[in-house]
């Protein structure tokens, strides 16, 4: 699958026959990849179709069971980090590996201190630190504490540690994810100094917007395989998501004309602070009417996650009033809520929609388990929960269908149709979700997709906050996007993505 | 290969694994005793015929086990809500007050029966009493369970000295105790159940509460298991998120389930104080409170293996005692040793095993 | 007897109770700050106790005694390391698990080996660390004020004590200003920023639980061949608890452990003079409360009252790379 180089062009990374397995599953078969030097790579897939493990091999975090890494043309083994940082490979992580109490100065320092003591090293450090910012445009102050830093700072901080360590070679992960759009512009616009300055990027994503953007070549990887390689310019968006999803994409869901009804859930004024003060929600307003699917669209971290727990009860309100039918809610709790009729998916299912050492049939009456249909007062019913389960199983065609199975035990996809049976099976009148496909295999996404919008036929009101713009945009009637906390303004479910990409960087309203 | 994903079956984590730690435990026991120069096969011998030979000594090592049950209880009660509760040997002490307060002011009115529903209620109300103020700091300002529960062992150590030495204390009595309850305060020893089985019970305290522990047992079973109650501390022992999500009340589960556990632990004061001695005396608790931990890590923080945990227990204390006579080179405190070598091995070394154990799984079932 | 020697005879005492807290929670402060809990202190001070109480009768020397203390400290370091670090268990119970075997196995073997129940011998003067009387002690006694400090506060110790201060700022600069202090520093609040660094957590977190032996050797020598001259049941007597409220006191920070330890040390020596005593209009006070203080302060602390006692952040989570 390897693109044929030019003979003069030397590759910096050379991956031959890389295989992994963890237990029962292949997450990368016989991978073979090969990265120019002085080029930005870019590898695409889908969730889990392999990308991280693989750069994991390459930084030394995991080994590969089989296969071999060649650097600049000769073999190499790369035991550890420390071996690849030796070899001249840095990561940024998509979580950053940053201690938040120390300095960026001694985020930089820590593992290349440059002697038994600090003294000297803080001096040579802080005067390395000034050329990179110099030569690559990289600016952060050496003496701020990283908690204190806006992320797309913090991520400077992550590309300063594998430049102070000389890296030839710089990987980064999903980079944009917890970005702005102008802070990955600014990324963007460093990466291609770096590269211009002969460095090697590979840029792991699953945005096809940004490899167009900014790769040199692309590769594409589906369930553990690489796919494809191909040059940028020579690629469309549609052939390489093609090549993704292993088939045509469903790029527009089929629904009718939306038919809003009576407002069934209003937000006024509301603000939601976290536990550190900070604003995360801004005296945010909207309607949303029986039969509609209102979509919240915007980047990571621009306050939607917020907006949702504070609907949901889970985050108390700082100001503002929430309406439910009319019903002010503000305080209520989330069994309270769910009494008064509201459902709610989660972002996270993991950590919130489920207790993923539980039994399938116990989540599947999480939040409802004091219903009295799951027993009478203080006791639970067994075998009612367990019908009902088997009952839910069968609706949503949840493999395997086993409600004694331990929940961590299934699929992205089927646990994703666990949380959502169990939502949706209450015939809740207002509907919020929380990315309702992440990391969820096609398959559920389009069941998914379609069960959304049979909520909102039957007339119920649905909010849905997701990253991805082609699901708010193929799902929503209406549009808001978010920034910085803030609604920046309304479209409607047609509007096009380059309007909804600007407003999302806060640049028009 | 990673093995940490791999599902056991139910009789390999709960019945192999137990044993197998249970086993490297005694045998690092065992490397102690033949390190002070004596056979550890005999003293095994001589520990189990202690324990088990006679009734008076199956009186002794059931007489220990109830108390175990209830600090076991105690431990897994609050484990099962996600809190490591390391109080429950103050929180029994505490519960001895109560028991003795009970006691003391009901033994020359009423019998027995009359006074014991009144000092459980009344030795669980000052367990949990003591578990009050560490469940509170927990659930309201954050303050780890684990420092404030031990800070607590010492503070409650303190008011109870003071209490015995100057308050409670008989007038013109050298011993820091309480006056003997008459028999109105005393537990009835249950003779009638070792000679069901053909011993007799003879000096030992077998008394009463040992039913009770065997009814707590059960209640606790239900609690975890088959109440809501139990799903939303065993949801919020798990995922404290995943509770916050189901709109469990994260700061009242807290409470309730240490209240729960410090009453358990506060009821494991019947057993000596009403039981055995007929009078409160300065740290009975003697440890029954950190055995509890390891006895709930033991028995998997289920009731059933709690059972069998603190007959274990039970065994080792009564067998080390009558092994003390007979070995005087092995002292009492071996059963210490062996106590700290079970929590290690079945509680901070767990996953020791575990890689090694799922490879022979795999082979042998051919996976 | 004034007031003024009153106090001067409770602020040595105090110093010389502080001693092993200090030690210890200075040991604590190691293995805290690199992630790892160690509630095992306890038991630390009483194993490292025993072993230097055996070596010094056996050799008659202090030093050996010490280094016997140290080894053996280290050597359950290193157990609770291959608990909490190489298999990833519980930190909490493996140091109660310690605890409970260094509570039996010293008075196990104390018996096997002396016979008197669970004592050991008296150790010989030569294996033990007499009080150092400094120069000039005579020659200003009689000054008011400084003469009986110097005298009976600064002079008049043995040479762990003046060690133990001068571990202060040595582990300040440790902390502080080296290599290791910066690594075991980030390991304790972001394992995985180390991990990426090429730097091996568990081998800096094994290395950390050295340095907790190490000072905790200290602690149980103190105890056993300075402050007394043999090891006696259960001597630690929960004082390892007290260091680890003395380090959450302090916040785990160097210096202010130095205070916290002086202040548990005063509040100890305070109730020890009081034993008895009565207070003018006050009336006798039980000392009682004198020794639950330092654990009440703590759970003051712990409760938001004065100041925010912020941990560790990855203290007492396993390290484990895979997602």
């Amino acid at each position: 699958m390897s693109l044929d180089l030019p003979k003069e062009i030397e590759p910096a990374i050379e991956l031959v026959g890389i295989d992994k397995k963890f237990g029962a599953v292949h997450a990368n078969k016989n991978i073979n990849l090969t990265v120019a030097k002085g080029s930005i790579h870019g590898v695409i897939g889908e969730n889990g179709a392999g990308k991280s493990t693989l750069m994991s091999i390459l930084y030394g975090f995991y080994h590969a069971d089989q296969g071999e890494i060649r650097i600049s043309g000769k073999p190499i083994v790369i035991r550890d980090s420390q071996a690849a940082i030796a070899a001249g490979i840095g990561m940024v992580h998509q979580h950053f590996m940053l201690v938040e109490n120390f300095t960026v100065l001694e985020n930089v320092m820590l593992g290349a201190e440059g002697g038994q003591l600090l003294r000297k090293g803080v001096a040579s450090a802080r005067k390395e630190l000034k050329r990179l910012e110099d030569d690559y445009g990289l600016e952060v102050d050496p003496d701020a504490v990283v908690e204190e830093l806006p992320v797309g700072s913090q991520q400077r901080v992550e590309i300063l540690k594998a430049l102070y360590r000389g890296a030839e070679i710089l990987i980064l992960d999903e980079p944009t994810g917890v970005l702005t759009p102008a802070e990955a512009d600014h990324l963007f616009k460093v990466l291609r100094v770096l590269r211009d300055q002969g460095k090697t990027i590979i840029l792991i994503t699953h945005k096809l917007r940004e490899i167009m953007a900014i790769t040199d070549t692309v590769s594409v990887m589906r369930r553990g395989e690489m796919v494809a390689t191909r040059k940028t310019s020579e690629t469309t968006v549609e052939e390489l998501a093609e090549l993704m999803v292993g088939r045509r994409v469903l790029l527009h869901v089929e629904k009718g004309d939306a038919n809003p009804g009576r407002v069934l859930l209003s937000v006024r004024n509301l603000t939601v602070r976290d536990a550190r003060g900070v604003t995360m929600v801004d005296d945010v307003s909207f309607d949303v009417r029986a039969g509609e699917i209102v979509g919240i669209a915007g980047v990571a971290g621009n306050g939607q996650s917020e907006l949702l727990e504070a609907i949901a009860g889970i985050r108390k309100p700082y100001s503002g009033e929430i309406f439910i039918d009319g019903k002010p809610v503000a305080g209520i709790d989330p069994a309270g809520l769910r009494d008064l009729g509201l459902a709610h998916i989660p972002e996270d299912r993991h950590h919130m929609g489920l207790v993923l050492k539980f039994e399938e049939y116990e989540n599947s009456i999480l939040g409802y388990h004091r219903d009295q249909r799951y027993g009478r007062g203080v006791m639970l019913d067994l075998d009612a929960m367990r019908k009902d389960a088997e009952e839910k199983i069968a609706k949503y065609d949840i493999r395997p269908p086993n409600p004694r199975l331990k929940t961590a035990n299934f699929s992205g996809g089927n646990q994703q149709k666990i949380v959502v049976a169990r939502e949706i099976e209450r015939d809740p009148n207002v509907l919020i979700i929380g990315q309702p496909t992440r990391g969820v295999d096609i398959g559920a996404i389009e069941f998914i997709h379609k069960r959304i919008i049979d909520m909102r036929d039957a007339g119920k009101a649905v909010l849905l906050v997701s990253v991805e713009l082609d699901e708010i945009r193929s799902l929503s009637d209406r549009i808001l996007v978010m920034f910085a906390g803030k609604v920046v303004g309304e479209k409607t479910g047609d509007a096009g993505e380059q309007t909804l990409g600007l407003m999302m960087a806060g640049i028009a309203a | 290969m990673s093995t940490a994903s791999v599902q056991l079956p139910a009789w390999i984590n709960y019945i192999v694994v137990p044993i197998l730690n249970l086993v490297l435990a005694f045998f690092f026991s065992g490397l102690v005793v033949w390190a002070i120069g004596e056979s550890p096969l005999e003293a095994l011998r001589l520990l189990l015929i202690g324990a088990l030979g006679r009734g008076e000594g199956i009186g002794f090592t059931l007489f220990y086990a109830t108390s175990f049950i209830f600090t076991g209880l105690s431990v897994a009660v609050a484990i099962h809500a996600g809190l490591f509760n390391i109080g429950s040997e103050g929180q029994a002490y505490l519960g001895g007050l109560g028991a003795a307060l009970v006691a003391l002011s009901l033994d020359r009115y009423v019998p027995w029966y009359v006074t014991m529903p009144f000092a459980v209620i009344g030795a669980a109300l000052f367990g949990a009493a003591c578990a009050a103020i560490p469940a509170w700091l927990q659930a309201k300002r954050g303050s780890h369970i684990v420092i404030t529960t031990i800070m607590f062992n010492f503070i409650t150590s303190s008011l109870m000295n003071y209490l015995l030495v100057r308050v409670l204390i008989v007038p013109g009595k050298m011993a820091p105790e309480t006056r003997t309850f008459l028999e109105g305060g005393q537990l009835p020893k249950l003779d009638w159940l070792i000679s069901m089985f053909g011993g007799k019970l003879g000096a030992a305290p077998l008394n009463f509460s040992f039913l009770i522990a065997l009814v707590m047992c059960f209640l606790v079973w239900m609690l975890i298991w088959r109440t809501k109650l139990g799903y939303e501390m065993r949801t919020l022992g798990i995922s404290p998120t995943a509770a916050g999500y189901a709109g469990i009340p994260y700061a009242k589960i807290v409470m309730i389930a240490m209240l729960i556990s410090g009453g358990l632990a506060g009821m494991m004061a019947l057993n000596p104080v009403m039981g055995a001695s007929a009078r409160l005396q300065i740290e009975f608790v003697g440890g029954a409170g950190f055995v509890g931990i390891a006895v709930s890590l033991m028995g998997r923080n289920h009731p059933v293996g709690i059972i069998l945990a603190a007959l274990l227990f039970g065994i080792l204390y009564q067998g080390g005692a009558e092994l003390s006579f007979d070995m005087p080179s092995i002292t009492r405190d071996m059963i210490v040793v062996i106590q700290g070598l079970v929590i290690l091995f079945a509680g901070a070394l767990e996953y020791m095993l575990r890689p090694a154990i799922v490879r022979l799984y795999q082979q042998i079932s051919g996976k | 007897m004034d007031y003024f020697d009153i106090f001067i005879g409770i602020l040595g005492s105090a110093v010389r109770l502080s001693i092993p807290l200090l030690f210890t929670a200075l040991a604590g402060l190691f293995s805290e700050r690199a992630g790892i809990f160690d509630i095992g202190l306890e038991g630390k001070m009483l194993v490292s106790a025993f072993a230097s109480a055996c070596a010094a009768y056996w050799t008659g020397n202090a030093w050996l005694g010490l280094a016997a203390g140290i080894l053996v400290a280290i050597a359950f370091s290193f157990i609770h390391g291959f608990a909490s670090i190489t298999n990833r268990g519980n930190q909490i119970v493996s140091g109660v698990a310690l605890n409970f075997v260094a509570a039996g196995l010293t008075i196990v073997l104390g018996q096997a080996w002396f016979g008197q129940g669970g004592r050991t011998a008296q150790v010989p003067g030569s294996g033990r660390f007499a009080p150092i009387i400094l120069p000039g002690t005579d020659a200003i006694r009689d000054v008011p004020i400084l003469g009986p400090l110097y005298a009976n506060v600064i002079s008049g110790n043995n040479i762990l004590t003046y060690i133990a201060f001068l571990m202060v700022p040595i582990s300040w600069w440790v902390l502080y200003r080296t290599r290791f202090g910066l690594r075991l520093r980030a390991v304790g609040e972001n394992p995985g920023a180390v991990d990426t660094a090429g730097i091996s957590v568990s081998w800096l977190r094994y290395r950390a639980l050295i340095v907790t032996g190490f000072l905790a050797g200290f602690a149980g020598t103190y105890l056993a061949i300075a402050q007394s001259a043999a090891f006696i049941n259960n001597m630690s007597a929960g004082k390892g608890y007290i260091a680890l409220a003395a380090l959450i006191f302090a916040k785990w920070k160097p210096v202010p452990v130095m205070l916290a330890c002086l202040l548990f040390g005063f509040l100890d020596a305070f109730a020890n003079f009081m034993q008895g005593k009565s207070l003018p209009l006050i009336g006798e006070v039980p000392v009682q409360i004198f020794q639950a203080l330092p654990y009440i302060l703590t759970c003051v602390l712990l409760a938001g009252f004065i100041g925010i006692a912020r941990p560790p952040k990855a203290g007492g989570v396993p390290y484990t790379k895979e997602r």
